[in-house]
């Protein structure tokens, strides 16, 4: 106890709140696009990384002082954010609610990219001059870095709420955050609103990068989608659409972060911020700030999956297609056969979240999570003695309990919110497993583990790889297509339509939500297991949010639901940059772009929803 | 109390901030019987029957359904007891089929596919789905020859359409559909708000004979309306609400003269003048005696 009281809990509060003044800078820009647009802004943490650098190139290799630096940054993060909405959001023109969300992961890969290809991939320092003195006070001191991202947050703060209260543009993005129809009605130009509220609160991320360049004189092109998330989890504290509550949000997420990492140690940082997260969407989901029981909202419904028939493909094609992929090792480039049967991972892991996203509507942002499940408890259970065919077994059954067990918290979330909590939960995932070091190994992951072999055969070189994973894809793609036809499908595409409506009707959403994470868990558990059997090393970013949000775009592009369209769009879309080199190299901006075209040209998919 | 009951609520209140939208409200319906209940738009109708049928949690109050406390029951509880209610916009299913729609409304029904076993009824559930054996393949094409009858009772609106998905219908067949689903769960009490509203003349008047055809079989109807001409043709009993309160009971004809509720469709007299406020609303008979 003395221990713990004798810790500079002076210099924790400080940082805390240096610290909680950045996520409250991301945060108010995320809960003004919400409370506009009522998306969230998944590329804002692309926009922190582009301030970041253009603070660079002011700061370092143009010299400029730091108040110059700043206003450019401002200025340039503003003409992104501008940019982001005239060419991602305003196209949609509110085709479905998840439409514009997706959009903007496909503009943060596309900047995240951009700042590799000019900067490269690995941090850098950003020195800038500060005076020296530090103010004692107590036991712990306040320097002028400290003093300075604290001042910028209250003056950022007080210029926002300025132009919201005292502007007429200000006022117009009030109304617009109330009602968009009937400030329409009034005269508003919607999409100056959109794109001034884009702007300010890009201006405003851009700045949060610069800050925390400063503040640990290091920028680094790959924290894009961790600070992006923190911001979101001060907005949940806070209330989506609360601006000042998103300030809140802020402070007391960067308190949380600073007590929390004086107490267990830093590598549990992150994970008090999911936790958080996650507890406060599960007890308070309108934030601490809300009061009361407020009147039910008109309940969004079955707007997730585009309207759309299904394009049903003849037998005869779908046996030939088959029997052509089986060729595939015969037309002697093992090269190619390599890089189908990775696609054809995909393609399994496709299929299991098709089920969840598609046919329940549970738009899953953290399915690689069941994945890494799959491929760890596949490598321990081997390692230990286990023959490899009961351990792939073991592991998709665990999978498919511990991954229902894990996505029920989200079961009851709506909308938006479940594309927020699944993507905790993923994260909770790989930082457990990145700290349960006795297990997992750590940081360090899992080596030697075994090769493929089911009783004795072979299925670890190429050619017998690629076979085994054909046939696990084609098989259960058969199962699911038949739980799709059963009572099943109708009741998990209910629950989709309208969660209320089928529960009116006697449908336990929750438990029939549970169903299909469970079989989904054990396709993807098994999917990951034998990816982890196929690399022999496994850590706990093999399985990351890249690959979360790759496989979301394989079941966007192949139709949301549409069995056979997953395995042609995984094929497609993991398989076609390995294929062509140049594509591999600008991977992610390949992806950005894919999913960017798709959602605005072909929203239903290839194959159409089903 | 009514004796023989069937549904019977006691003072129920749902408080919106300040508001009362629903304030201290009793209501009973017997086996077989048709209560209507009218009211001007905000009167806190569907406010009621969202209560009474486990949508919303009301703040005071109690429900029973033949004598069992189901006084904010889950709204999937309130289905497999046999309370079925339609929604005042239409809530259908619009990627399913029509098929599949009403097929939901089976759901409390199907035995053979939803296993009741504890801890392994979920496996055992994919796997009679998988396998689909005889008694599963049975209920399965029971249900659906039983929707084709529900069906039918809607002429040749909906059978022409069964495998068309419900977003490609007309308003008026989607609300069809909405009954359709309702009936296929065998309620014991059919809640329907507002069955005829976004309907033309023609529309309304098939409706309403479909909804007379329901009451002649026999079934306890609860009814939202505010075409009142309808509602006095069908009913037995009538409640009329205003703010959130029952303002008059009784027979058609004693709701219908009853000045309080004159006066809660026309606004008060004395200051809007003589010029009724929502005259569309009133059958002619109820114009007539509002002015005489």
């Amino acid at each position: 106890m003395d221990a713990i009281l004798a810790l500079p809990w002076f210099d924790f509060t400080v940082s805390g709140l240096v610290l909680g003044s950045i996520y409250a800078l991301m945060a108010v820009g995320l809960a003004l696009i919400f409370g506009v647009a009522n998306l969230i802004n998944f590329a804002h943490g692309a926009v922190f990384t582009v301030g970041a650098y253009i603070g660079w190139t002011c700061a370092v290799a143009l010299g400029l002082p730091l108040w110059a630096s700043v206003l450019l940054v401002a200025l340039g993060g503003a003409a992104v954010g501008a940019l982001i909405e005239v060419i991602a959001i305003r196209p949609l023109n509110r085709q479905s609610r998840i439409a514009p969300l997706l959009a903007t992961i496909g503009v943060g890969l596309i900047l995240d990219q951009t700042v590799h290809m000019i900067f490269g991939a690995n941090p850098r320092p950003l020195p800038v001059a500060m005076p020296a003195w530090r103010l004692t006070i107590g036991s712990g001191s306040v320097g002028p870095i400290d003093i300075t991202i604290f001042v910028t947050g209250v003056i950022a703060a007080a210029v926002l709420y300025g132009f919201l209260f005292h502007t007429k543009l200000g006022m117009a993005v009030r109304a617009t955050a109330q009602d968009d129809d009937a400030a329409k009605q009034m005269g508003v130009n919607i999409h100056a609103v959109n794109m001034a509220v884009f702007a300010i609160a890009s201006a405003l991320g851009a700045i949060a990068g610069l800050l925390v360049g400063i503040y640990y004189n290091a920028i680094d092109p790959n924290t894009s989608f961790q600070i992006m998330l923190k911001g979101m989890v001060a907005i949940v504290i806070g209330g989506m659409a609360n601006v000042p509550g998103a300030i809140g949000g802020g402070l007391i997420l960067g308190l949380i972060e600073s007590y929390g990492i004086a107490l267990f140690g830093a590598s549990y940082r992150n994970l008090f911020a999911f936790s958080v997260l996650l507890v406060m969407l599960l007890v308070k989901p309108n934030g601490i700030f809300a009061r009361g029981r407020e009147r039910q909202a008109e309940p969004m419904t079955g707007t997730f999956v585009t309207q759309s028939k299904p394009i049903r493909l003849p037998g005869w094609l779908l046996v030939l297609a088959v029997i052509v992929a089986a060729l595939v090792p015969f037309a002697g480039k093992p090269y190619v056969t390599q890089v189908m049967t990775n696609a054809l991972l995909y393609a399994l892991a496709g299929i299991s979240l098709t089920l969840i996203a598609g046919t329940v509507g549970l738009i899953s942002i953290g399915h690689a999570a069941l994945l890494a499940i799959g491929a760890y408890a596949s490598a321990l259970l081997t390692i230990a003695g286990l023959p490899v065919a009961i351990g792939l077994v073991v592991a998709a059954a665990v999978t498919a309990l511990v991954g229902t067990a894990l996505a029920y918290p989200a079961f009851r979330l709506r909308g938006h919110y479940v594309a927020i909590g699944t993507l905790a939960i993923g994260e909770i995932v790989a930082l457990v497993i990145l700290n349960w070091t006795s297990v997992t190994n750590g940081s360090l992951g899992v080596y030697g583990i075994p090769p493929l072999e089911i009783f004795g055969i072979d299925f670890f070189s190429t050619t017998p790889a690629y076979w085994l994973v054909l046939g696990l894809v084609v098989v259960f793609a058969l199962l699911q297509t038949r739980l799709l036809s059963s009572h099943l499908g109708r009741t998990w595409r209910a629950i989709r339509e309208d969660t209320v409506a089928a529960e009116t009707y006697g449908v336990s959403s929750n438990y029939y939500k549970g169903l299909a994470f469970g079989f989904a868990g054990f396709t993807a558990g098994l999917a990951g297991a034998i990816t982890a059997h196929q690399f022999s090393y496994i850590n706990f970013d093999t399985f990351n949010l890249l690959t979360s949000v790759l496989l979301l775009t394989i079941v966007i592009l192949g139709g949301l639901g549409n069995v056979a369209g997953a395995i042609l769009a995984a094929i497609l879309v993991a398989g076609l940059p390995e294929v062509f080199r140049a594509l591999a190299e600008y991977r992610m901006l390949f992806y950005g772009v894919a999913l960017l075209l798709l959602i605005r040209f072909r929203p239903q998919g290839l194959l159409g929803s089903g | 109390m009514i004796s023989g009951a069937l549904l019977t609520a006691r003072g129920i209140t749902r408080r919106f901030g300040g508001i009362t939208a629903v304030d201290g409200v009793d209501l009973s319906v017997r086996e077989g019987e048709f209560l209507s209940v009218i009211g001007p738009n905000g009167a806190g109708k569907t406010t009621l029957f969202n209560l009474i049928s486990g949508q919303d949690r009301m703040d005071a109050g109690r429900v029973t359904l033949d004598g069992r406390d189901i006084t904010n029951l889950a709204p999937r509880r309130m289905a497999e007891i046999g309370v079925a209610r339609t929604f005042q916009h239409g809530r259908v299913f619009g990627n399913l089929s029509v098929m599949d729609n009403v097929l939901i409304g089976c759901h409390t029904r199907l035995k053979a596919a939803r296993p009741r076993m504890p801890v392994i009824a979920p496996v055992v559930e994919i796997l009679r789905a998988l396998i689909r054996p005889a008694s599963v393949k049975a209920e399965e094409a029971a249900m659906r020859a039983e929707v084709r009858e529900i069906l039918a009772t809607f002429g040749d609106r909906l059978t022409p359409r069964l495998d068309q998905p419900t977003y490609s219908l007309s308003y008026a067949n989607r609300r069809r559909v909405e009954i359709a689903r309702a009936l296929a769960l065998h309620p014991r009490i059919l809640i329907l708000d507002e069955p005829t509203a976004g309907m033309n003349e023609s529309e309304t008047a098939e409706m309403q004979g479909i909804i007379a055809d329901l009451k002649a079989e026999g079934r306890t109807i609860l009814l939202i309306e505010h075409k009142l001409d309808m509602v006095m043709r069908l009913s037995d009993r009538v409640m009329a609400m205003d703010n959130g309160k029952v303002i008059s009971e009784g027979t058609p004809a004693m709701v219908r003269n009853d000045p309080k509720v004159i006066e809660a469709y026309l606004g008060h007299s004395t200051i809007g003048g003589d010029e009724p406020a929502e005259a569309s609303l009133m059958p002619e008979a109820g114009l007539q005696t509002a002015e005489g």
